[in-house]
């Protein structure tokens, strides 16, 4: 018991200590050093030389991270010679708890391996419990402050040097650097496997980072320039009765033509693009190449193009009308909406449609009792896939549909509006309050859509839920 | 744990009232097989008796699933696979003009290697999935449920998480409700791929009872590697081998099992079941 307590815990103690003193210190200090350093050419002498005082500042840190270093060093020895000598010490020092051995962190390791009745150790249920590994240690973030001070010098520097203008471009030579310090930081602490190792994941982090940036930022932009004129009469007025300058107007004919048009679309896609789905990956016929190939072309197919499409075979003889901007989006959904689904399906493992034909099932009746259900949860995505492509689309619309101030409950009598319509004509319009109704109307659609995936996500999770599938 | 339940189930050569139809003899006369233009098996002759587990067993690679594939008609769900020869279900040519895929695969049923069950069905879905697939209908769906699981020797561990998804099973418990779902059915024959490959020394064990139980109902067709398995669950072997490389797989002994592995003709299947080779 005792030896297995030994080889348990040591090994972590001292891990601590490596990491807690020896190594995290120099950088601590030298960053909060250098930065001293810097406040004061900066701020207390006066010297106003950003490059002078960059300079200054690094070679600062590399100093006194190189004096730190030599004192850890050598504190180390003195630390590992008390630490066996201490033992007695600390035990004396504090009142005699039974759970004494529970703080590690305070006691040297020798105390540990030494402590004589550690049978009962096991038997205290706080033990017991789930150890919660941290994934970001406090070296790894003072090592990345440290790196991202560095490289901030670095960038700074540049941007003297080479009279760099441009934000941007002084932000990725800064990130550039920062990573390249960090990888240093940590290779000189650990190894080049772990030092690459973080660096992948940091990496991994800032563009993930990045992109939900952008779309939080896209989403902000939109809330604050569309919240202000968001009111219930949004929702239960046009703009037929409304001037580009009057209070008030509304964007009711845009969601009522969106929602016909995108649920038309979506009803007339759905069966088409999962049967196609089912053709092409489950019975995976003579013409299985060919369809995809058609399948393929028509999602490089230019929005505007299927617009002109509808236009010319549909608007020209019957006008314009909600259904045939429908049927404009529903040459753009179909492609993603099939090929996504056919991915899905091939995603469900071969052994349950063996599985199923071993049974006596017929190959359309597996795909119905089966297959598609197993894959609802994806076709889902798919198809909200296929919506969002489609609720946005402005350019086919504009064509085959051409928009309305006024509200067209009928999708295929006269032109009807939509959302990406009512934004696109009020943006662009000189008056402030037109512009205003525009964001809001964007605000909408983007609401719109978020509601959308909402409910889509709980249909297809219900089913899920009840079989203990979701994670 | 599933003695209590074999005094209650019909045994021996009465099939269960309920069953409808009777387990058959299944024969196949010079059977040959083919992936495109590569040979696997050749001029295999075997016959597996009504309410007999018959056992084959022989090194990877040799044919043997693909043999047991060939039984239900499932070989030929792979692209560019052939036959020749007969597999006769009672007299019956299953590749004839009398019987269809379906018509087969409902008299013949089919264990995997790995457990399938359906992920999108419930527990007790997953048993009656079979009459829903081939559209048969069954007046007491309950009963029938029932029975099936208790024949599978999971009933006890299941009869309360029904409503559960199929996949919330371990995988032993997985591959006895692949086997309740194949018997639900009704087979006149039962396949096994391999049943418990995927399976712990327990689950296993459970699988094999099973067996040995169905075996009194229905004739039972069983690849193996375990040759402990097949001489515990098995009435009568087939040795299947490929004697060199790139030739197709010939049955090189076919008799009892005990003879099989106590005094068998060919010098090779003594090798094999004492593993000295394969």
């Amino acid at each position: 018991m005792t030896t297995s307590e030994t080889s348990r815990d040591v090994p972590l103690v001292q891990d601590q200590r490596l990491l807690g003193r020896r190594d995290v210190m120099p950088t601590v200090a030298a960053a909060l050093g250098a930065a001293g350093v810097a406040i004061l050419c900066w701020a207390v002498i006066g010297w106003h030389s950003a490059l002078g005082v960059a300079v200054t500042t690094f070679v600062s840190f590399v100093v006194i991270l190189t004096l730190a270093e030599f004192m850890a060093r050598d504190a180390d020895e003195v630390d590992l010679v008390e630490a066996e000598r201490g033992e007695g010490e600390v035990a004396d020092e504090r009142p005699p708890e039974p759970d004494s051995e529970l703080e590690p962190e305070q006691l040297p390791p020798v105390v540990l391996a030494a402590v004589p009745d550690a049978a009962d150790v096991g038997d205290e249920p706080e033990q017991d419990r789930p150890v919660k590994r941290k994934k970001v240690r406090g070296s790894d973030l003072v090592e990345g402050l440290v790196a991202a001070f560095v490289a901030a010098a670095f960038a700074e520097l540049l941007r003297i040097v080479f009279r760099m203008d441009s934000l941007v471009g002084v932000v990725i030579w800064w990130y550039i650097a920062f990573l390249f310090v960090y990888f240093l930081l940590v290779r000189d602490r650990a190894d080049s496997e772990s030092a690459l190792d973080h660096v992948v994941t940091v990496v991994v982090w800032s563009f993930a980072a990045l992109v939900s940036a952008v779309l939080v930022w896209m989403v902000l932009f939109v809330l604050f320039r569309g919240l202000p004129k968001l009111a219930a009469t949004f929702f239960t007025q046009d703009l037929s009765k409304v001037g580009p300058l009057s209070p008030g107007g509304g964007a009711k004919h845009a969601i009522i033509g969106t929602l016909e048009q995108v649920g038309i679309a979506t009803i007339i896609v759905v069966p088409i693009a999962i049967l196609t789905a089912i053709y092409l990956n489950e019975i995976n016929g003579r013409l299985a190449g060919p369809v995809r190939f058609v399948v393929d072309s028509m999602s490089g197919l230019p929005s505007i193009v299927a617009g002109l499409l509808v236009y010319t075979v549909l608007v020209t003889s019957h006008g314009f009308s909600g259904l045939a901007g429908s049927l404009a989006l529903v040459i753009l959904m179909l492609p993603t909406v099939t090929r996504t689904s056919e991915e899905i399906l091939r995603t469900i493992p071969g052994g349950l449609r063996e599985g199923g034909l071993a049974l006596g099932a017929p190959e359309w009746r597996l795909a119905r009792r089966v297959v598609l259900p197993t894959a609802l949860a994806g076709l889902v995505t798919a198809v909200i896939l296929g919506v969002a492509r489609a609720i946005g689309e402005t350019a086919p619309n504009d064509v085959s549909n051409i928009g309305a101030d006024t509200t067209n409950t009928s999708p295929v009598h006269g032109p009807q509006d939509d959302l990406p319509l009512f934004v696109w004509k009020l943006i662009r319009s000189p008056e402030d309050t037109q512009v205003k109704r525009g964001f809001t109307g964007a605000l909408v659609l983007v609401m719109l859509i978020f509601v959308l995936f909402v409910i889509a996500r709980l249909v297809a999770n219900r089913g899920q839920r009840k079989l203990g599938r979701v994670r | 744990m599933t003695l209590t339940d074999s005094v209650e189930m019909p045994v021996g050569p009465v099939a269960p009232a309920a069953t409808g139809s009777k387990p058959a003899t299944l024969e196949t006369i010079n059977l040959s097989a083919w992936f495109g233009k590569r040979k696997v098996l050749e001029r295999c002759s075997l016959t597996m008796e009504v309410r007999h587990v018959t056992a084959l067993i022989g090194p990877s690679g040799c044919g043997k699933s693909t043999y047991l594939r060939i039984l239900n008609r499932m070989h030929e769900v792979i692209p560019g696979a052939q036959i020749s020869g007969r597999v006769e279900i009672d007299g019956v040519d299953i590749y004839g003009a009398e019987l269809n895929a379906t018509q087969v695969r409902k008299r013949i049923g089919m264990v995997f290697q790995k457990p399938n069950p359906f992920p999108a069905m419930t527990i007790g879905e997953n048993v009656l999935a079979g009459l829903k697939l081939s559209r048969s209908s069954v007046s007491d769906k309950v009963a029938l449920t029932e029975e099936c699981l208790t024949r599978a020797g999971l009933w006890t561990e299941v009869k309360d998480r029904l409503h559960e998804g199929g996949m919330t099973l371990s995988g032993g418990q997985q591959q006895r409700l692949c086997i309740a779902r194949a018997l639900a059915v009704r087979p006149q024959v039962l396949l096994m791929d391999e049943p418990c490959s995927a399976l712990d020394p327990i689950s296993t064990r459970v699988v094999e009872e099973t067996i040995g139980e169905l075996a009194h109902e229905i004739t039972i067709v069983i690849v193996t590697h375990n040759m402990q398995q097949a001489a515990r669950v098995s009435d009568r072997c087939a040795f299947f081998l490929v004697e060199e490389f790139g030739e197709p797989g010939r049955i090189i002994e076919f008799s009892e099992t005990k003879k099989m592995f106590e005094e068998p003709d060919d010098p090779r299947t003594l090798d094999y079941v004492l593993g000295r080779f394969g």
